[in-house]
């Protein structure tokens, strides 16, 4: 590259704002859908297992104590971050690729790749604030929530699922087509995480050779820490070993996206 | 399209062949079931991974909630555990999301991507073999991923009753109307917006139709709302049968669906026959 292009090439926040941008001007048309799986889904989960099914628990110690919706409400918002994140991260970025091409497009400008892989990611985690916030406050009015903790359990939810996101968007970045990727994922990766990482009920319930398994997902990470914010029964020593192994992944995982989006998009 | 149509006049013999309108059936529904098993030998991991996702909502909540919660009230008035509790409810959900979602995105898919139908229509097959082709796969589909399920079931010792024979037949009836109202509803779609209404309908009835807690927790005017739910009736059919408490009721369960199913199946084969052939 030469210099006299260079020079157009606006600074890195502005080409990230911008790509962020785009991505918006879309969204902005179509953000129908993503309310009812990234807001209104949680909250019915909310209700029918946190109130509903709640009904039938008797605050024990396995719920540290607590009704059964507020033992929930915390793990809740990180287990529906994850899971816009893990959609987020899949089709769209994909569509972007093939379907779409919008990234091509993006990459005929003097925006660079690792401009547009960071705005991407941005993006993501703009969207899911958005829809842990909105989860968060329906949350407090139905009375799920005990503390200002909370706070803490958002920012645990937004750090958990930027560490899926990340290195789903830079698998995504590599595939070609698709097959049965993204449903293999859902299934076999996000749907057991759900099901199994400490959302609905305490990890030692399960048989002891299933515990390894959860401890690799950023799930139960995202989990404990938001419980841990919450209830205010964090210790010093695990919750920086959560938050480690999760900047841990967003770091690798954003590594990888840029290197994937340079790879694909320059020639 | 009347010459393409009237090909398979010739060989119109039986009651159905005679009195439907000329050209909405041909009684090849076959050729489109044999099509689906020929595409989905390519997509056996999509095919496979159906069957584990109840799985997963098994052990998860049954075993996960079942310690939380300890031992329900089953259908007779009898103490059961909870994950005998659940387990029921999840194949009638299953049974219902699979064939929802199979009658939904891979039709619309089919429908307006592929354009599959359009291609199937140039030949000797009708609106009404699509319908009934489609429908046919998705049972066939459905039936396996029942079967696979009922046999954990025995294998926990979750099935205690004669009764749960009827089980599997029991839940291809039910994924046969929804999937036939999923079918019809697919024919309105306009765009892949129009899913989230599916999920927004879906969801709800997978949550709140009884499938993780007695039918008691809400006041009455909302435990009237959830019996009008197609999901509430399955769930009522499953628990009945898995468990042994058969009676009278069953029967009205059953033709809920046995309506569902036909009012699905015409609409959804006059819908398709309105956007391919005109």
């Amino acid at each position: 590259m030469t210099t006299a292009t260079r020079a157009h090439v606006p600074a890195t926040p502005t080409a990230v704002w911008l790509v962020v941008e785009g991505l918006w001007a879309w969204y902005r048309r179509n953000w129908r859908s993503s309310a009812v799986s990234s807001v209104i889904e949680p909250v019915l989960f909310l209700l029918a297992l946190g109130l509903g099914f709640g009904s039938q628990i008797q605050p024990s110690a396995a719920t540290g104590g607590l009704p059964y919706v507020q033992y929930l409400a915390p793990a809740l918002v990180v287990a529906s971050a994850l899971q816009t994140a893990a959609f987020e991260s899949t089709y769209p970025v994909l569509a972007a690729f093939k379907w779409k091409g919008t990234f091509l497009g993006v990459a005929s400008t003097p925006i660079t790749s690792t401009q547009l892989a960071l705005g991407q990611l941005l993006w993501i985690f703009l969207r899911l604030s958005v829809s842990s916030v909105a989860f968060l406050v329906i949350a407090a009015l139905l009375g799920a929530v005990t503390s200002l903790g909370v706070i803490g359990s958002l920012f645990a939810a937004l750090l958990a699922a930027m560490a899926f996101a990340a290195p789903v968007v830079a698998y995504s970045a590599t595939l070609q087509s698709e097959g049965q990727q993204f449903s293999a994922i859902f299934r076999f990766i996000v749907v057991p995480m759900t099901v199994f990482a400490g959302t609905f009920f305490p990890v030692d319930q399960l048989p002891a050779w299933v515990r390894p398994i959860v401890w690799l997902t950023p799930l139960w990470h995202g989990t404990e820490l938001s419980r841990a914010s919450a209830f205010g029964t964090g210790e010093f020593f695990p919750v920086l070993g959560h938050l480690a192994f999760l900047v841990a992944l967003v770091v690798i995982g954003g590594h990888f996206v840029v290197r994937n989006f340079a790879r694909r998009l320059e020639v | 399209m009347t010459t393409t149509a009237s090909a398979p006049n010739t060989t119109r013999t039986g009651l159905l062949l005679r009195v439907l309108p000329v050209g909405m059936y041909a009684g090849r529904s076959r050729a489109l079931v044999e099509r689906s098993l020929l595409v989905n030998r390519r997509a056996w991991l999509q095919v496979v991974s159906g069957f584990f996702e109840p799985l997963f909502f098994l052990f998860g909540l049954g075993f996960g909630f079942g310690k939380l919660i300890g031992d329900v009230v089953g259908p007779g008035g009898e103490t059961i555990s909870y994950v005998a509790y659940v387990a029921p409810a999840l194949l009638a959900a299953s049974a219902m999301n699979g064939a929802v979602y199979d009658a939904t995105f891979n039709l619309f898919f089919k429908l307006k991507y592929a354009k599959l139908y359009d291609a199937v229509l140039t030949t000797p097959l009708g609106p009404l073999d699509v319908a009934i082709g489609e429908i046919t796969w998705a049972l066939i589909r459905g039936a396996l991923y029942g079967t696979g399920f009922l046999t954990v079931m025995l294998g926990m010792g979750l099935l205690t009753s004669p009764w749960a024979v009827l089980a599997l037949p029991a839940a291809v009836l039910i994924a046969f109307a929804f999937g036939a109202l999923g079918m019809a509803c697919t024919t309105f779609m306009r765009s892949w917006h129009d899913f989230d209404l599916v999920q927004l309908a879906l969801v709800p009835m997978f949550l709140f139709s009884t499938t993780f807690y007695p039918i008691t927790v809400y006041p009455e005017g909302v435990q009237f709302a959830v019996k009008c739910f197609p999901l509430y009736h399955a769930i009522e059919v499953m628990r009945a049968l898995c468990t042994g408490f058969v009676d009278f009721s069953l029967v009205g369960h059953l033709a809920y669906f046995a309506v569902m199913a036909v009012v699905g199946v015409v609409v959804a084969s006059r819908r398709l026959g309105k956007l391919l052939l005109a």
